[in-house]
C-alpha cells in the first residue's frame, strides 16, 4: 500500500559519482533568513506603493495581441471549409476518427436491436477479455460495473464513454510509445518534446475547445482529439521513463552479445519496460476519462452529456448518477490494467496502480493499491497451477458461451436493450431516477443542516487569509511581485528555476494578464495550503491505521474521478458564489491525491524506527510530530507539488462558481467568440503559472526534500 | 486456490448467462413492430438541431424536434453545443439550425453577412429580457428598491466577502455580453461587480437568497424556467432608448429588449427538406417556452416527453407551424 517513488532515470554512466565514504558537510544556506529578507522587502514596498501599477484589466477589455488572436480564429474559420490543410488533412483525420467511433458505437453502445451486439453480448465479450488479460477478480469487477451502468440507466452513454476512452488510448499508444522510445534514446528529442507535453497537460482545454471543434467538426472526432491531447503526455513520459530505467548492465550485456539496435529495443528494452508502459496506459486511461464532461460541451458522446444537462437544471442527483458511472468505469479500467500489468510480470512484488499524475515532474508517482483491490488478494504467493497452454485452452472453451451470448444478444430485444428494472423490487431503488431522487434528498438535507456553519467558515477564511493575501499579491506594482517571485525561486531552488520563472513572468506580461494571474495565484496558494492541512490530517490517520485507510480510500477514489460538475451545485449552495467556492471545488479534486501520498509516506517510515521510539515512551502526538511526519518529509513535499498542480487544473471550474480571474476569462473566451483571444491568453497564463510553480517546487524538493 | 479459480469461472459464466436468458421473456426482435416513421422520411431526411446549454433552448429544440420526427418523419438528432460552436457547425455543415439566438452581432457579421453560410429564419416569438433582479422577499420588504435611484441607499445590505465595503452586484453567465461595469460606474452606484461565472451559480444564489432571506442583486434574464420557482423582481434602470448603448463605455441605460430569432444553415435551407418550413414557421410565446422548460427542470421530465406533452396539448399552434 505504500507508494513507490520511481526516481528520475540515473544520470549517464560517466556522470555517476562514486559513493563517498563520508558525507560531505553541506554549505549552510540560510534559507529562512533570506526568505525573511524577501518578505520584508515585499511588505515595505506593498505599504509604500499599494494600488499603483497593478495592471488590473476589466473582464471585457482586450489588448491588441488578444484581438489579433481572436481575428486569427475568424480567419481560420473562414478558411476551414476550403483550405487544403484544415479541410483536407484535418478533415480526413476527423473522418477517420468519426468512422472508428461510429463503427464501435453501432456495435457496442447502440441500443437498436438488429445485426449488432446487444448489452448481453457486450457484457460477455468484455468479461472474457478481462479474464484473458487480467484475471478472475477483474472479470467479476468488469461484470459488476457494466451491470451497474445498465442499472443506472446509463448503458448507452456509459459505453460511449468507454469507446471514446479506448479509441483515444489506442491512438495514444500508437503515437505515444514511439515518441517515448525516441525520447529515451535521445536527450535532445526529450528536451524538445518535454515542454510540448508540459503545455498539453497544463493548458486548460476550455481555452482551445472551440478551435478544435472548428477543425474537427462537432462530434466524436473532436472528443477524441481533446481526449488525446490530455491522455498522450502521461503515456509518453512513462514510456520514456520505463525505457531509461532499464538497467545499463542489462543493455551492456545485450550489446556484448552483438545485438543490433532494433533487436536491443524489441528483445531487451521493451520487454523489460513493459510493465511500466502498462502503468502509462493506465494513466492515459484515467486522463482520458477526466475529459468526458468537457468533451460533452462540444457534443462529445458519453456520460458527460447527462452530467452537463443535469447541471443546467441544477439536478445534483441526476448529475451524480452519471458521475458515478464515470467513477465505476475509472475503477474498472484502473484495476483491470493494473492486474494486467502484474500479469506481465510474474513476481508479485508490487501492487501498483492509480498513479496520480497531472504533474510535470520527472518523477513518476506510483501509488500502490491496498491489498483488497488487487488480483492476488487473499491468495498468498501461490503460483498459478495452470500452464500457459492450459490457460489458452480454458480461454478457448470459455469463448463458446461468449459467442452464444453474443449471437443471442443480436436476436432478442431483452438481450439487446438493457431491461428496464424500475419495476423490480430492491433493484429499482438503484436504478437511475430513484437513485437520483435519493441523492437529491440527501444533498438537500445536508445543505440545510450545515449551510450556516459553512458560510461562517467561508467568511473567516476569506477575511483572514484570502483577502489580505490577494491584496498582497495583486494590489501592488507588478514589478515588485515579479522580483519577489524571482528571488523566492532563487533562494528555494537556485538559478535554474529562476530562469524559468523569468521566462514565465515575461509570458504572463506579454499576454496582458498579470493582475488576473496574481489573483489566481493567491487562490492557488490558499487552496494548496488547505489541501495540505486536510491531507496531513487524513493521511496520518490512514498511514497509522489500516481500518481508517479502508474506510477513507473509496471516498478518495470517488472524488479523484467524479466530474467536478457534479458537486458544483452543492458547493454553491453551501458557500454561495465566491472565490472560496472555487477553492472548495479545487480541494475536492486535489485532497485525494495529496492524502494518498501523505499516507504512503507515513506508512513508509521503517517499523523498527517506530518501535524503537515507542520503547522510549514516546506519546502518540510526539510520534506523529517528531518521528513520522519529519521522516515522511519527501512524501510531504511531493504531495504538496501534486496538490498544487491538481488545484491549478481546477482553475476553470473555479471560474464557473465565482472564482473570477483567469478561470473565468477562459470560460468567457469559450462562450463569447469575440473574447476568444483573451481566453486563449488566460490559458497561456495558467500554463506559464503552472510551469513556474512546478519548477520552483521541484527544485526546492530536490534541495530540501531529503 | 488455483483450482478455485477454475471452478468459479464457469459458475460465474453460467450465472450471467442465466440472468441474461431469464430476461428473454420479451421475445424475438423480428416479431416486434416495424419502425414508427412513415413514408415521409424521404422528404425530410436528416435534421440536426443545435442544443445550446440552457433549459429554455432545450424546450425549443425538443418541441421542434418532436414535431419534425412525428409529423414530418425526419431523422432528428440533437447536437449539444455552445452558441458559437453551433454557428461554426452550421457553417461547416454539421448542424442545420439554431432555434434561439440572442443577438451575437459579431457572429452575424462573420457568418450571415460575410460567409453567407447561415441565414436568418425569422423570430421565435420569444422576448429576451436582460436586467438586474432581486429575490421577491426584498421587493416586498423594501418596496422602493426596484428603482435604481434607491440602490445606493441599500448598498450596505448587499455587502459580501467578495465585494468588500461596497455592495455586490453578482454578474453572470459568461455567455452574454454585460454592460454592468459601465452601468455601475456611469450611474455612480456604490457597487462592485463580482463574477458568478455560470447560470448554475446565479440560480443557486437566487434560490438560497430567497430561502434564507439574504439580500442579493444579480444579473439575470427571461425567459427562464427559474421564474416559475422564484418570481424574481426586476430593478428598473434608466429606460432603454434607441442608441443609448452606442458607446459601450458611456452606457447608462437598461438593456434593450432582445427579439430572439432562429437561424438556419444556407446549405440546409437550399436542400429542400420539409423541416425548413417547420423551422421558419416555428413561433411561440415566453409562457409556452417556460411551461416546457418547467416540465424539464422542475418536474424532471425527459425533454422528449416534455415536448410531447406540450405538443399534444397544443395541436392548433403546431398545425400553424406546418402550414
Amino acid at each position: 500500500m505504500s507508494p513507490v517513488t520511481v526516481q528520475a532515470p540515473p544520470p549517464r554512466p560517466g556522470a555517476i559519482k562514486e559513493e563517498q565514504p563520508y558525507i560531505d558537510p553541506q554549505k549552510k544556506r540560510h534559507t529562512g533568513k533570506r526568505l525573511l529578507g524577501i518578505l520584508v522587502f515585499w511588505l515595505v514596498l506593498w505599504v509604500a506603493l499599494r494600488g499603483k501599477q497593478t495592471l488590473a484589466v476589466p473582464n471585457a477589455d482586450t489588448t491588441s495581441f488578444q484581438d489579433w488572436l481572436t481575428q486569427l480564429k475568424v480567419t481560420f474559420s473562414n478558411m476551414a471549409q476550403t483550405n487544403w490543410f484544415f479541410h483536407g488533412v484535418l478533415g480526413t483525420i476527423a473522418d477517420a476518427f468519426n468512422w472508428m467511433v461510429g463503427g464501435l458505437q453501432a456495435h457496442i453502445s447502440s441500443t437498436a436491436p438488429g445485426q449488432y451486439l446487444g448489452w448481453f453480448g457486450v457484457l460477455a465479450v468484455a468479461m472474457w477479455i478481462a479474464y484473458a488479460v487480467a484475471g478472475r477478480r477483474s472479470t467479476i469487477l468488469v461484470g459488476v460495473v457494466l451491470l451497474l451502468l445498465g442499472l443506472f440507466g446509463t448503458w448507452q452513454t456509459g459505453m460511449d464513454t468507454l469507446i471514446i476512452t479506448i479509441v483515444s488510448v489506442l491512438i495514444s499508444m500508437i503515437v505515444g510509445v514511439p515518441v517515448g522510445i525516441a525520447m529515451a534514446r535521445s536527450r535532445r528529442t526529450s528536451a524538445i518534446v518535454t515542454p510540448i507535453l508540459d503545455v498539453m497537460q497544463t493548458m486548460p482545454s476550455f481555452a482551445y475547445l472551440s478551435p478544435v471543434a472548428l477543425f474537427f467538426g462537432i462530434g466524436p472526432a473532436t472528443s477524441v482529439v481533446l481526449t488525446l491531447i490530455y491522455a498522450l503526455p502521461p503515456l509518453v513520459r512513462i514510456t520514456e521513463h520505463g525505457l531509461r530505467a532499464v538497467s545499463p548492465n542489462t543493455i551492456e550485456a545485450g550489446r556484448s552479445l552483438g545485438v543490433t539496435r532494433s533487436q536491443l529495443l524489441r528483445q531487451i528494452e521493451l520487454p523489460m519496460a513493459k510493465r511500466t508502459i502498462v502503468v502509462g496506459i493506465n494513466q492515459s486511461m484515467m486522463a482520458a476519462l477526466s475529459m468526458a464532461t468537457i468533451a460533452a460541451l462540444v457534443n462529445g458522446p458519453g456520460l458527460g452529456q447527462p452530467v452537463v444537462s443535469a447541471l443546467q437544471i441544477l439536478n445534483v442527483g441526476q448529475a451524480s448518477v452519471a458521475g458515478l458511472g464515470i467513477v465505476a468505469i475509472a475503477i474498472m479500467l484502473d484495476r483491470t490494467t493494473t492486474a494486467a500489468s502484474e500479469r506481465t510480470e510474474k513476481s508479485s512484488s508490487g501492487r501498483v496502480g492509480s498513479v496520480g499524475y497531472p504533474g510535470l515532474s520527472s518523477k513518476v508517482i506510483i501509488e500502490r493499491l491496498p491489498r483488497w483491490a488487487h488480483e492476488g488478494a487473499g491468495r498468498g504467493s501461490v503460483g498459478h497451477r495452470l500452464t500457459p497452454a492450459g490457460r489458452r485452452l480454458l480461454l478457448g472453451v470459455l469463448l463458446v458461451p461468449v459467442v452464444i451470448a453474443a449471437v443471442y444478444s443480436t436476436r432478442y430485444l431483452q438481450l439487446a436493450q438493457f431491461p428496464d428494472l424500475s419495476g423490480t423490487p430492491l433493484l429499482k431503488e438503484l436504478s437511475g431516477t430513484p437513485l437520483a431522487g435519493h441523492i437529491n434528498d440527501f444533498t438537500d438535507a445536508l445543505v440545510n443542516a450545515i449551510q450556516g456553519l459553512t458560510n461562517a467558515f467561508k467568511n473567516t477564511i476569506t477575511y483572514a487569509l484570502l483577502n489580505p493575501l490577494q491584496s498582497l499579491l495583486s494590489n501592488l506594482p507588478w514589478w515588485v511581485m515579479a522580483v519577489v517571485l524571482l528571488a523566492t525561486a532563487y533562494v528555494l531552488g537556485g538559478w535554474r528555476p529562476t530562469i524559468t520563472t523569468a521566462v514565465c513572468e515575461a509570458v504572463i506580461l506579454a499576454v496582458g494578464l498579470w493582475n488576473d494571474t496574481m489573483t489566481t495565484l493567491t487562490m492557488t496558494l490558499v487552496a494548496t495550503l488547505l489541501v495540505m492541512i486536510i491531507a496531513v490530517a487524513l493521511g496520518v490517520g490512514m498511514g497509522r491505521s489500516r481500518r481508517v485507510d479502508t474506510l477513507i480510500r473509496p471516498f478518495l477514489d470517488t472524488f479523484q474521478t467524479i466530474p467536478a460538475f457534479v458537486y458544483l451545485v452543492p458547493a454553491l449552495a453551501l458557500f454561495g458564489s465566491s472565490r472560496f467556492t472555487a477553492i472548495v471545488a479545487a480541494l475536492m479534486y486535489a485532497v485525494p491525491i495529496a492524502t494518498k501520498l501523505v499516507a504512503d509516506g507515513i506508512r513508509g517510515v521503517a517499523p523498527t524506527t517506530v518501535e524503537a521510539m515507542r520503547s522510549t515512551g514516546c506519546t502518540r502526538w510526539q510520534m506523529i510530530s517528531k518521528v513520522q511526519l519529519p521522516m515522511a518529509r519527501e512524501s510531504l513535499v511531493l504531495s504538496t507539488n501534486q496538490g498544487l498542480l491538481y488545484v491549478l487544473s481546477m482553475v476553470v471550474i473555479g471560474g464557473m462558481v465565482g472564482g473570477g480571474s483567469l478561470g473565468y476569462l477562459i470560460y468567457q473566451g469559450f462562450s463569447q467568440d469575440n473574447l476568444f483571444g483573451k481566453g486563449l491568453c488566460a490559458g497561456i497564463a495558467i500554463t506559464a503559472l503552472g510551469i513556474m510553480l512546478d519548477r520552483i517546487a521541484r527544485h526546492a524538493a530536490e534541495r530540501y526534500g531529503r | 486456490m488455483a483450482r478455485g479459480s477454475i471452478r468459479l469461472l464457469p459458475v460465474c459464466a453460467a450465472a450471467t448467462l442465466a440472468l441474461g436468458l431469464s430476461a428473454c421473456g420479451g421475445g424475438n426482435i423480428n416479431s416486434g413492430g416495424g419502425s414508427a416513421s412513415g413514408g415521409a422520411a424521404s422528404k425530410c431526411g436528416n435534421f440536426r438541431i443545435a442544443v445550446n446549454p440552457w433549459t429554455g433552448y432545450v424546450a425549443d429544440a425538443y418541441v421542434v424536434g418532436y414535431v419534425a420526427k412525428t409529423k414530418l418523419g425526419c431523422n432528428v438528432s440533437y447536437q449539444n453545443v455552445k452558441e458559437q460552436v453551433g454557428w461554426q457547425g452550421m457553417a461547416s455543415g454539421s448542424i442545420d439550425t439554431i432555434l434561439e439566438n440572442w443577438g451575437h452581432a459579431d457572429l452575424v457579421k462573420q457568418y450571415i453577412t460575410g460567409q453567407k453560410s447561415v441565414q436568418d429564419a425569422g423570430m421565435t416569438g420569444n422576448e429576451g429580457i436582460i436586467g438586474w433582479y432581486i429575490p421577491p422577499w426584498m421587493a416586498t420588504k423594501y418596496p422602493d428598491i426596484t428603482d435604481w435611484k434607491n440602490l445606493n441607499k441599500y448598498a450596505n445590505l448587499f455587502k459580501t466577502s467578495e465585494s468588500g465595503s461596497q455592495g455586490q452586484l453578482l454578474d453572470g453567465d459568461p455567455s452574454y455580453v454585460t454592460n454592468d461595469q459601465a452601468l455601475v460606474t456611469n450611474l455612480k452606484l456604490n457597487f462592485k461587480v463580482v463574477v458568478g461565472g455560470s447560470e448554475a451559480s446565479l440560480i443557486e444564489s437566487f434560490r438560497n437568497a430567497e430561502k434564507n432571506k439574504t439580500p442579493l442583486l444579480a444579473y439575470f434574464y427571461e425567459p427562464q424556467w427559474f421564474f416559475s420557482e422564484v418570481k424574481l423582481a426586476k430593478v428598473n434602470l434608466p429606460a432603454y432608448t434607441a442608441g443609448c448603448d452606442a458607446d459601450a463605455k458611456k452606457i447608462a441605460c437598461d438593456y434593450p429588449p432582445y427579439h430572439l430569432n432562429k437561424l438556419i444553415s444556407t446549405k440546409f435551407a437550399n436542400g429542400g427538406s420539409s423541416a425548413v418550413g417547420l423551422v421558419k414557421g416555428f413561433t411561440w410565446t415566453n409562457e409556452d417556452q417556460n411551461l416546457v422548460a418547467e416540465y424539464i427542470a422542475k418536474d424532471n421530465m425527459q425533454p422528449e416527453a416534455a415536448a410531447k406533452k406540450w405538443v399534444d396539448a397544443n395541436p392548433d399552434k403546431v398545425a400553424a407551424w406546418l402550414k
